[in-house]
């Protein structure tokens, strides 16, 4: 029976027949010799190809209860008190630090939103530092959740912003700065597109991430019209190694072991993480970082169900705006001037000079 | 079932066989295949930090060869057309090697995502939680493992049958698999052009028109790339590739190539006289911003190419041969690889959605992975092409003999 692959193909001529072991099964010496020297060769490429997994560390690799451990939303509290557990292992043994990590729920009747007085910002960026030491974000490479614009007067098109304006005092007399960080949208774009769900907007307003549960596709950094998301794109780490050979527990000094599991615990390489409003503190009564630090308190912070609170009085006297609002997201973070709504001053009532045009429809 | 277990071995060995040529083709594939696992294994240790991607532009080479090759898929469902629909008989004949294409680039396609993952090992999580439907990117997980499984299991019933030299049903396996396959293809480009379109915050993808656009130019690379592989295929198997089939292939490839213009300058005539903020992307792409203009070169070099192919297409060629059309192919298959990878990817992200302009430059690590993954695809594709050509032909069914068996035979 003659075959015809390849016309010309050499495969009868290195078949002839020759006697030896193999014979009897169809192999003759140098056909099996050859396939050997193939696949042996094959396997050594492939090995050699495969060799910088060798340092992988546990860093990488999940253990298997790691491995398998649920989405936050379906684990139980015990599952949660034993993924808290391994967290606690992890960093005591990296760092040599206890964290006091827990799982901090949202209050009942709370829903968060941040107002920044940008009259009074100055453009010192501490409370970009505050909240990257709050945070245990990585300092090298350095993520940072806000970004502070310096931008000239008259205008409030971002696009004219200098995001990397060095001054040796701020503020510039000419300028004034915009901070932005995670908007906490109503309406975010960035949950909506997680194809995992690792991400999702808490009862009290926060767009939280399950850090566990991310696979790193970065989807949600490509929705956010915020730039608000940010990605580990290595291992982080507390500090750079020029400051590691200068002082060795430098990490664990910068460590900040209050903490909780959709915050600011340690992160992982390949994982997304934001700004989560320092849920760790304001879901138990305090402020962010971002805002302690403040020196000239252009940032509010509360609960805008209370009526009576500092940012439902900004809302009500105020003539705040958001960024982007014809996206629809619904941002919770609001920026003001500080000058006093005429409306909301107690002026004596004028005529007025005269309504709109009514609609077609309705004057017909 | 024993059988079918003996075809798929009798397939493996096979695809150990052929002359010097075939060798050395698939040795060269191997390589650089394995280049680029060796980059990719470097990735998993130190992270997506080894490529150029940063957090303002946080997608990059991989997701614009994605975004390409998804395209390409479409050659497949372009042979269909004619060949199921108009029962057009040259098509017929080569039908099938559209339909493998679409296999090996999918594969392609689904390889591309999995190494832009930061955590890839966590993909099981797509089974547990599947924010289905909200996020684009699970419809497109859907669409494109479905049209993989629907090419799969046309392709394998085809050689099957023809291995077991059985006449197919193709009433019952053939036909209504075609035909959710032609409207399959279509999906994957829709999905795939949502996935960008619908994101409020990027001003350069939100606009209706990027979907038509990418069928439009689909339409123009992947049988683009289908006539210079039937080519090959005819000149080194024994395979028949009737001339009629490429010059079908040409009048697709004129119309896609024609529409894809129109919709761009539509595109940028809307942007352009506008000049609204939208622009600052657009802008950036074809005359940069400042002093930040790595794109383009690239993008004017794809005009460039794209309009000399369309007119290359658009001469008499009735004489001439072949070669005027492989010249548009090859010119089309690049154009429409800088214009739909890193042209439409890469401008999103630039500036940032706070006015940041920070560039894009795929590193060599991130470079050698793209081609292990090209390379890979393309072997793929030649083993497919190696034991299909035999099978359909006859030289390879249930009681014939296998090359390695007929050493045997030799030997014993």
């Amino acid at each position: 029976m003659s075959l015809r692959i390849f016309e010309g193909s050499g495969v009868g001529a290195s078949t002839c027949g020759r006697g030896g072991p193999g014979a009897r099964l169809g192999v003759t010496r140098r056909s099996f010799l050859r396939a050997s020297v193939g696949a042996a060769g094959g396997m050594a490429a492939f090995a050699a190809a495969i060799s910088p997994l060798r340092e992988l560390t546990s860093e990488h690799i999940p253990s298997l209860e790691q491995f398998l451990q649920k989405h936050y939303k379906e684990m139980t509290p015990d599952e949660m008190e034993a993924a808290l557990d391994r967290i606690r292992e992890k960093v005591e043994h990296r760092y040599k630090v206890r964290p006091n990590i827990r799982d901090i729920k949202p209050m009942d009747g709370v829903e968060f939103i941040y107002a920044l007085n940008l009259s009074r910002c100055i453009g010192c960026r501490r409370c970009v530092h505050a909240c990257v030491a709050e945070n245990n974000q990585s300092r090298d490479p350095e993520i940072q959740y806000i970004r502070v614009l310096e931008m000239p007067r008259g205008t409030t098109d971002i696009n004219q912003g200098n995001h990397h304006y060095d001054r040796a005092t701020v503020p510039d007399e000419n300028h004034f700065y915009m901070p932005i960080q995670c908007h906490q949208c109503a309406n975010p774009p960035c949950v909506k597109v997680c194809p995992v769900e690792a991400t999702w907007q808490e009862p009290d307003g926060i767009t939280v991430i399950d850090y566990d549960w991310c696979i790193g596709c970065r989807y949600c950094e490509a929705a956010c019209p915020y730039w608000a998301r940010r990605f580990n794109f290595q291992q982080p780490k507390l500090a750079r190694p020029d400051e590691i050979a200068a002082d060795p527990n430098i990490e664990a000094s910068r460590l900040n072991p209050e903490m909780s599991y959709l915050s600011n615990r340690p992160r992982r390489q390949g994982v997304m993480e934001k700004c989560h409003f320092c849920l760790h503190r304001t879901r138990q009564g305090r402020m962010p970082a971002c805002l302690e630090i403040c020196p000239v308190g252009a940032r509010k912070f509360g609960n805008v169900l209370d009526p009576n609170s500092d940012v439902s009085n900004i809302l009500k006297t105020k003539r705040v705006f958001v960024l982007k609002a014809e996206l629809g997201t619904l941002p919770r973070f609001f920026y003001y001037f500080d000058e006093r709504d005429p409306t909301a001053q107690d002026l004596p009532a004028m005529e007025h000079g005269g309504v709109a045009p009514k609609a077609p429809e309705e004057s017909r | 079932m024993r059988e079918y277990l003996r075809f798929l071995v009798r397939c493996f060995r096979l695809s150990f066989v052929g002359d010097w040529r075939y060798y050395t083709w698939m040795l060269v594939l191997t390589c650089i295949a394995l280049l680029g696992l060796n980059a990719y294994c470097k990735q998993l240790v130190s992270g997506l930090a080894t490529t150029g991607m940063t957090d303002q532009v946080s997608w990059g080479l991989y997701i614009a060869n994605f975004t390409y090759l998804v395209g390409m898929a479409a050659a497949a469902v372009m042979l269909v057309i004619p060949a199921y629909v108009y029962r057009n008989e040259d098509l017929h004949e080569v039908v099938i090697f559209g339909e493998l294409l679409a296999v090996a680039v999918i594969i392609m396609c689904l390889l591309f995502v999995t190494v832009d993952l930061g955590s890839p090992e966590r993909f099981i999580h797509l089974f547990l939680r599947f924010n289905f439907p909200l996020s684009m990117l699970t419809w497109d997980v859907i669409v494109l493992n479905g049209y993989l499984l629907i090419n799969l299991h046309i392709t394998g019933y085809l050689i099957y049958s023809a291995y077991r030299k059985r006449e197919p049903n193709k009433r019952l396996f053939l036909v209504p698999f075609v035909l959710v396959a032609i409207v399959w293809a279509i999906s994957i480009h829709t999905v795939t052009a949502f996935l960008y379109s619908g994101l409020g915050g990027r001003p350069f993808w939100n606009h209706a028109i990027i979907a038509p656009r990418f069928i439009a130019s689909a339409f123009a690379a992947g049988p683009a790339f289908i006539v210079l592989t039937l080519q090959v295929i005819g000149r080194f198997t024994t395979h028949h590739v009737p001339v009629n089939a490429l010059r079908l292939l040409r009048q697709v490839i004129i119309v896609a190539m024609t529409i894809n213009v129109f919709l761009l300058i539509s595109e940028m005539f809307t942007e352009f006289y506008t000049g609204a903020d939208h622009l600052l992307s657009t802008h950036y792409l074809y005359f940069g911003l400042g002093e930040h203009r790595a794109l383009v070169p690239w993008i004017w070099s794809a005009v460039g190419i794209n309009t000399t192919a369309l007119v290359l297409l658009y001469l008499p060629q009735r004489n001439r041969g072949l070669w005027l059309l492989n010249t548009a192919c090859v010119m089309l298959i690049v154009g429409i690889w800088i214009e739909k990878g890193m042209g439409l990817i890469v401008p999103a992200f630039i500036p940032t959605p706070l006015g940041e302009v920070v560039e894009y430059l795929p590193t060599l690590n991130e470079v050698l992975v793209g081609l292990g993954i090209w390379a890979f695809g393309l072997l793929l594709y030649t083993i497919m092409v190696r034991i299909t050509v035999p099978v359909l032909k006859g030289d390879l069914t249930v009681d014939t003999l296998h090359p390695t068996e007929v050493a045997r035979m030799a030997t014993a």
